[in-house]
């Protein structure tokens, strides 16, 4: 089971639903979701490969660093099992 | 001038300009819907009075579902529970399908505060809510509330104590978010449908609280 995961730093060409200001951010997961069609798939009609997703709950200093406007706050985002790797 | 119509300098009678129509070229998009609208209903596929219908449904969709929700959770310990525990199977049963999105209701409390926002794009629990508004498909608001969400929230008249936490909710995926504001102080006797006018949709998407009675 996943736990600390870190979001991976791919830059892929097309449609994908994975925000870049989260790439490269560790936080936590916070439930497991899905499965659900890849959308990088589904996006062009091909067929999906169910994935699970998963909800990544980040602190914001962890996201904005010092700039964070109050660093213990936190963001959660849905973010597919493809682009995360634990840590 | 060949003949007498106004010029666009001039001012209506209340004293301002008039706005240019907003007859343009259509977009690439624009051409395309019409020209698959009208093959499928020229092939049988479809009719206009569907397609009508169908925008009718769209339309009728508003705040005052979700607010419902939010009521009867107040209300009702077991389906607030059952609420927070799988969002769709509770809006269910009370007779509004979130469709093929899976609905996350997140609870406002003393020590927590949840904001939704979709930096991709304009995700939206549309089956409850209705339409989105168009500053929450602005990339102002869209960019800042995940960067600069306090500030956001103040803009909106909504100074957060520092001894609360603030949960931003990217929707980036298959999921819809519904924010169930804490209950106002003095409403432990108003009715169920009394509750609900007092839950806004800036309160559901957590840009706002539930009026106070």
């Amino acid at each position: 089971m996943l736990d600390k995961v870190r979001v991976r730093t791919w830059a892929p060409p097309g449609h994908v639903r994975t925000p870049s200001y989260l790439r490269g951010k560790i936080g936590e997961v916070e439930r497991t979701l899905g499965p659900f069609g890849n959308p990088e798939q589904l996006a062009y009609g091909l067929r999906a490969d169910p994935l699970a997703l998963y909800r990544v709950r980040f602190r914001m200093g962890d996201v904005w660093g010092a700039d964070a406007e109050r660093p213990e706050d936190v963001l959660e985002a849905e973010i597919y099992a493809h682009w995360l790797e634990p840590v | 001038m060949p003949h007498d119509h106004h010029d666009h300098d001039e001012l209506s009678p209340s004293g301002h300009p008039y706005r240019a129509d907003q007859d343009g070229p259509l977009s690439y998009w624009q051409v395309m819907e019409i020209a698959v609208r009208e093959l499928m209903i020229e092939k049988g596929v479809t009719t206009a009075e569907a397609v009508s219908a169908q925008i009718e449904a769209m339309d009728a969709r508003n705040p005052a579902h979700g607010a419902a929700v939010v009521a009867r959770a107040w209300v009702d310990p077991a389906f607030r529970a059952r609420l927070l525990a799988d969002g769709s199977a509770a809006c269910a049963e009370m007779g509004f399908d979130v469709g093929p999105m899976r609905l996350i209701a997140i609870e406002n409390t003393a020590d927590v505060h949840n904001v939704v926002v979709c930096t991709l794009c304009s995700c939206y629990p549309r089956n409850l809510l209705g339409l989105p508004p168009d500053w929450y498909k602005s990339r102002a608001y869209r960019s800042r509330t995940v960067r600069e969400p306090r500030k956001v929230l103040s803009e909106f008249g909504l100074e957060l104590p520092a001894g609360v936490t603030l949960r931003v909710h990217d929707s980036t995926a298959d999921m819809r978010y519904l924010v169930v504001p804490a209950r106002p102080e003095g409403t432990a006797d108003l009715s169920e449908a009394d509750l609900a006018a007092l839950v806004t949709r800036d309160a559901m998407i957590g840009v706002g609280v539930a009026k106070a009675p």
